[in-house]
């Protein structure tokens, strides 16, 4: 086991380190640069210093030697300087993530909490009526954009209604309960866009489990249905379950994403976004390095649960 | 043909011979009795048509998709424009028809690109195995757990005239249209690689594939003429669901501002201003969401039932009919 965690940890590793590259040379490939951003900002810079400004920050030299520089300055701890935000990137970096943080949380806990009794009772009655409903429920959620749903519940729960604001994340000051307020919508509109493909996991995962001969022996010693489904089925149908919910961290990032620019929610996928937009090509950097780092994690707390939880599985 | 077939063909076998009438008039029956499937093809087809037509549309009718008319921003329905008009009073209703050529348009080109990409990678891998495989899969695992539309934001964002390439190409009218079916079907390859290199693991310890081998068949003749037409199956089932995803991402980048670019309409730029309008034209924002659901909706069902009817699980694949 202790030789495949290293091994799983080496290769998580190494991908980070392919993608820190492809990463940094992607914004290196967009439009402009840090110093054309200066010329533009002051007309009194000539040509001439141009070339100079380029030769001083080293922006003249090849895309190798630039990463290279770019990577000694970050295992240090350098990361650099946000333009937008004028302050070092893990200064703005930190706060956000924890933003992130709370949001997908919540979202994900309250998918879970409505799509594992959903898929549950849904593939108990296989082919009844409920699961038809559920089962349509789960085709609609992985159908509907994300970001047509958010602007929905906009239209009704802020502009209708009036319960929620539509955006932002209220003052800081304002006390918890508004700031719950200003949670709800962004949470809701993250939870009802990850909840279909659950329920499938969990409708599909229960139903495998249903029909294993432990369930049958189960039932045959003439334990409860309730028992049966609970810690004989349930339970081993949590594992694939987990694992494909680590494995889908980028669709929940990239989901955050969306979610926090149309609710204006300061979390990661927002910052990346303003950034790239906004040609900060630090923050982008780092908050995309960030973006991978945690779906990278996720993935391997994923592998690395499913090998400890399921006994068969060999470890390569 | 049924009663005659010899009992030691199997079905992939006798599938493998040609389209001979049983299997696939079987294949069809299975695929009528999937009666969400038949109703989504049939809303797709209306869909299609619909969009092809907007052009005959906007000849014969007084609607017109680019004609902006300051003066009735935002309008109601009427008899002069059926769904109303936009921010720009712009007529609603054709412009969704325009903006659903584009989203079909992306979402079924960049879903056969990734088709192809995804069936030689999964082919190789699956046939060659070994080193190859095991590098060919590692790459299509890393794909599928990256946090994809961050990147895809930054590769929507790059300037390809920094790599070389002609800005002509980038940036006619055509050009986000070509970069967006580029972008897409770079990411969306790997689930076919997936499911093709499955597929190719168990075709290629069977029979046929050693008769091939032992008739002087060379890799590339049993990897093109006997695995590829038994590994098809799984590859329509994934290219019709990943037509559903490709149009939700086409318009998720679209609606950022990052895919399609207007004056050119697609689903997903229709929605970028209407988010702004909610309070006051609210149908702007509902409308072309709407389209973008149906038609994903419709292509998810489509590729469940194209699984039903494909599915070898299904009792087809042992019996020889």
């Amino acid at each position: 086991m202790l030789s495949y965690v290293i091994q799983r940890l080496f290769e998580s590793l190494l991908v980070l380190f392919v993608m820190s590259f492809v990463i940094y040379a992607l914004i290196g490939l967009m439009p402009g640069d840090p110093i054309d951003l200066m010329i533009q900002a002051d007309p009194n810079l000539t040509p001439a210093d141009q070339q100079r400004l380029k030769a001083l920050y080293g922006l003249d030299r090849p895309l190798v030697e630039r990463y290279w520089n770019w990577l000694q300055g970050a295992l240090q701890g350098d990361f650099g300087y946000s333009r937008l935000y004028s302050r070092p990137v893990p200064e703005v970096i930190w706060p956000r993530l924890a933003n992130t943080v709370l949001l997908l949380g919540l979202s994900l806990l309250l998918a879970l909490l409505i799509a594992l009794p959903a898929g549950v009772a849904a593939a108990t009655r296989p082919g009844s009526l409920l699961d038809g409903a559920v089962n349509l429920t789960a085709f609609a959620g992985i159908s509907v954009p994300p970001f047509w749903l958010a602007i929905l519940l906009i239209i009704l729960f802020a502009v209708t209604l009036g319960w929620f604001p539509a955006g932002g994340m209220g003052e800081s000051d304002a006390g918890i309960v508004e700031q719950a307020r200003h949670l709800a919508l962004p949470v809701l509109a993250l939870t009802l866009s990850r909840i279909g493909g659950i329920i499938r996991y969990v409708r599909a995962s229960m139903m495998e489990a249903l029909r294993q001969d432990y369930v049958r022996t189960a039932r045959a010693k003439g334990l409860s249905r309730r028992r049966v489904l609970i810690s004989h089925a349930l339970r081993n149908a949590m594992i694939p379950v987990v694992t494909i919910l680590a494995l889908d961290m980028g669709m929940l990032f990239s989901g955050a994403l969306i979610t926090e620019t149309i609710f204006g929610w300061l979390g990661m996928g927002k910052t990346i976004f303003d950034a790239i937009m906004g040609n900060d090509y630090n923050l982008a950097l780092m908050g995309l390095l960030f973006a991978t780092v945690l779906t990278l994690a996720a993935n391997l707390l994923a592998d690395l649960a499913y090998a400890w939880l399921d006994p068969r599985i060999a470890y390569r | 043909m049924s009663g005659t077939a010899p009992a030691r063909l199997s079905a992939e076998a006798s599938r493998a011979i040609g389209p001979s009438g049983s299997p696939l008039r079987l294949l069809w029956r299975r695929f009528l009795r999937h009666r969400l499937a038949l109703t989504s093809l049939a809303v797709l087809i209306v869909l299609a048509a619909a969009a092809l037509a907007a052009p005959l549309v906007e000849a014969w009718t007084p609607l017109n998709a680019t004609k902006v008319d300051l003066m009735a921003r935002s309008a109601p329905p009427s008899w002069a424009h059926p769904l109303g008009t936009d921010e720009l009073g712009r007529d609603l209703l054709l412009r969704l028809l325009y903006g659903g050529r584009v989203s079909l348009a992306v979402g079924i080109s960049a879903a056969l690109m990734a088709a192809v990409i995804g069936t030689v990678i999964g082919l190789a891998a699956g046939y060659f195995g070994g080193t190859l495989d095991s590098i060919l899969m590692r790459i299509t695992d890393g794909v599928i757990a990256l946090p994809l539309l961050p990147l895809l934001i930054v590769l929507a964002a790059v300037d390809f005239t920094k790599l070389g390439l002609p800005a002509a190409l980038m940036e006619g009218p055509q050009g986000s249209l070509y970069r967006i079916v580029f972008l897409v079907a770079l990411v969306g390859w790997n689930t076919v690689a997936r499911l093709v290199r499955g597929a190719t693991l168990s075709m290629k310890a069977r029979e046929f594939v050693t008769a091939a081998h032992a008739l002087g068949a060379g890799n590339t003749r049993v990897m093109l003429v006997h695995l590829l037409p038994n590994v098809a199956s799984p590859i329509i089932v994934a290219t019709t669901l990943s037509v559903g995803n490709i149009i939700l991402l086409e318009s998720v980048l679209s609606f950022l501002g990052l895919g399609i670019q207007p004056p050119m309409a697609s689903w997903g730029n229709m929605l970028t201003n209407a988010q702004e309008l909610i309070y006051s034209a609210p149908m702007l924002a509902v409308w072309p969401g709407l389209l973008i659901f149906v038609t994903v909706m419709a292509f998810n069902f489509l590729g469940d039932g194209l699984q039903d009817a494909l599915d070898p699980r299904a009792g087809e694949g042992h019996q020889v009919r």
